[in-house]
């Protein structure tokens, strides 16, 4: 029976992270080329030369085949709230029903009614208007984004909610506090920022694909331009706020940090590991070594996580054991007051419906001394609150890693642009066009950072993944990850077979 | 067009299968499905809640 549920559990999460992936793909190009797409049609209109704008229409042609594609393909993730994660949307249902209504109205009023002006409007609207239209489909679809990050941002740092007992859900307190929470801010700035950022990694990269190609140089010099300047001040922006993102998760969710750098031992001055083999058969508590090799930046750590380099870090024992000297709580000690939680809601139900008033008195009294540590007591040891601490960690270095060469690209590019002399640079149009795919893997490797750093967590520190699902057959959700991922490899190779046929017709001459 | 009526048609087979095969056949509401009231569903979920959970 226990296999069968965690059978339950792993696939219902393999499910939404495969769906979530695939989502992922689409979605950044569209968040980040529809602005590009208002900076090209802004020179065409501010220039009035039809060369802008016949750029414009090609992008946005590529613009409307990675849209068509991607529509609708996150509505499968609230598919799966319903029927693999019923317990979790029961009780997230008070939180993230507003979110996810205004999501659907923008994407619903704004984006879609300038959507078809924009496709359709060239003709038909004056040119003003027609880049009004344009303007608002990027706000539009970036503004749809927010309120889904709002709530993935509440999940991660749980705010302004009561739990009620009596309906097993967390009841919004405070809408503005979710919405403004830092974490949510962070977690919408970072995301919208690393979109503009692949955004014009992709334009580059088919731009370099075209100089390689010896067609359509001007048009190609051109997008590289207009995307290494909005891919510079986008890489700006995506390490400011990754550098905010980072402080506030050493604050609000510290393993998450400790497994990013692969820190077990907590220590003054810790240090970032700029690069590492993790030893992945280490676990919370043994004598191995976190690490084969590594190359540590002393400091850093304490730096970006306390804005101050003496300070003390948190390591994974720290947080799975506790560490009294250093007035940090542990998992362990968390799970004793987390049992009486769980056990002082169980006898408040059984109070309540024996009609008891006195005991579900007693028992809400206790359940609510308890409640903050809800989470931990469903877990069956301290060390399942650590997380998977080499996925975590090589994909933050992977993400970060990258993130650091690209700016280094936009400023070739634009430094090149300068001297008049790209359209003789042949290795950096490869390099571009390498670039294209890797944005993308920096794009994921993010958000595994995001969601695989906060397990066990559905809801961190009050529901664990395991008590989150639906007590389903594990053969059913079997079923439906295999058609998923069939439908999303079918439309992937859909959506590849078109943009490259679109790519080789190219633009308007 | 022709590339406008290619994804016309993706669009259209996608939608199709997204609400009109996955939702209707794989992806029902467990709990619209399986209990009639919201305290039937809260009840549900409180049992869940207070009963030994699967390891994470």
């Amino acid at each position: 029976m226990g296999n069968e549920i965690l059978s339950t559990v792993n696939w219902s999460r393999a499910q939404f992270a495969l769906t979530a992936m695939y989502h992922w793909i689409f979605v950044p190009l569209t968040l980040g080329l529809s602005f590009l797409i208002a900076f090209f049609e802004s020179i065409y209109v501010k220039t009035g030369d039809e060369s802008w704008k016949k750029l414009t229409k090609f992008w946005m042609t590529l613009f409307g085949v990675n849209f068509a594609i991607g529509v609708a393909t996150g509505i499968i993730m609230e598919f799966q709230f319903g029927t693999n994660w019923s317990n979790y949307s029961w009780m997230v249902g008070d939180i993230f029903g507003a979110p996810l209504a205004v999501e659907g109205i923008f994407a619903f009023f704004l984006e879609a009614t300038f959507f078809a002006v924009m496709f359709f409007g060239w003709q038909r609207a004056s040119k003003g208007f027609h880049l009004f239209s344009t303007w608002m489909v990027a706000i539009g679809s970036n503004l749809s984004a927010v309120w889904i990050l709002i709530a993935n941002a509440w999940m991660q740092t749980p705010t302004a909610m009561a739990f009620n007992p009596d309906k097993a859900r967390f009841e919004m307190q405070n809408f503005a506090d979710i919405a403004l929470s830092p974490n949510a801010v962070h977690k919408f700035t970072h995301t919208t920022s690393s979109a503009f950022l692949l955004a014009s990694l992709f334009v580059m990269g088919i731009s370099g694909l075209f100089m390689l190609q010896r067609r359509h140089l001007l048009m190609a010099q051109r997008s590289m331009v207009v995307a290494a300047t909005l891919g510079l001040v986008a890489s700006v922006f995506v390490a400011f706020n990754g550098d905010e993102s980072a402080f506030h998760i050493a604050h609000r969710q510290p393993m998450k940090l400790a497994a990013m750098e692969g820190l077990y031992t907590g220590q003054d001055k810790a240090p970032i590991v700029a690069m590492g083999v993790i030893n992945m058969s280490k676990k919370p508590g043994d004598d191995l070594p976190a690490f084969y090799q590594e190359v540590k930046v002393p400091g850093m750590l304490s730096l970006l996580a306390n804005r101050d380099f003496n300070s003390y870090v948190p390591g994974i024992n720290d947080l799975v054991y506790g560490n009294p000297a250093r007035g940090i709580v542990g998992a362990q000690q968390r799970m004793v007051s987390g049992k009486i939680a769980v056990a002082e809601l169980g006898r408040y139900k059984t109070a309540k419906q024996n009609g008891d008033a006195a005991t579900a008195a007693s028992a809400l009294a206790l359940f609510n001394q308890n409640k903050e540590d809800l989470g931990y007591g469903y877990l069956n040891a301290p060390e399942e609150a650590a997380p998977p601490v080499g996925l975590v960690f090589y994909a933050f270095h992977i993400m970060v890693g990258l993130g650091t060469l690209f700016p280094i690209i936009f400023l070739a590019v634009l430094f090149f642009a300068f001297k008049g002399t790209l359209d003789s640079q042949r290795w950096l149009w490869w390099v571009c066009f390498g670039c294209l795919f890797l944005g993308y893997v920096a794009s994921q490797a993010g958000w595994v950072v995001a969601e695989v750093g906060r397990q066990p967590w559905a809801i961190q520190g009050l529901l664990p993944v395991g008590v989150a699902t639906t007590n389903i057959a594990a053969s059913s959700v079997q079923t439906t990850f295999f058609i998923f991922l069939a439908l999303f490899t079918a439309l992937l190779i859909a959506e590849i077979g078109i943009m490259v046929k679109q790519v080789k017709i190219g633009p308007e001459e | 067009m022709v590339l406008g009526r290619t994804l016309w048609k993706l669009i259209a087979l996608k939608l199709f299968i997204i609400f009109a095969v996955l939702k209707l056949f794989f992806f029902s509401n467990f709990l619209e499905k399986n209990f009639h009231t919201d305290l039937e569903r809260s009840a549900h979920v409180l049992d869940n809640l207070t009963r030994t959970p699967a390891p994470p």
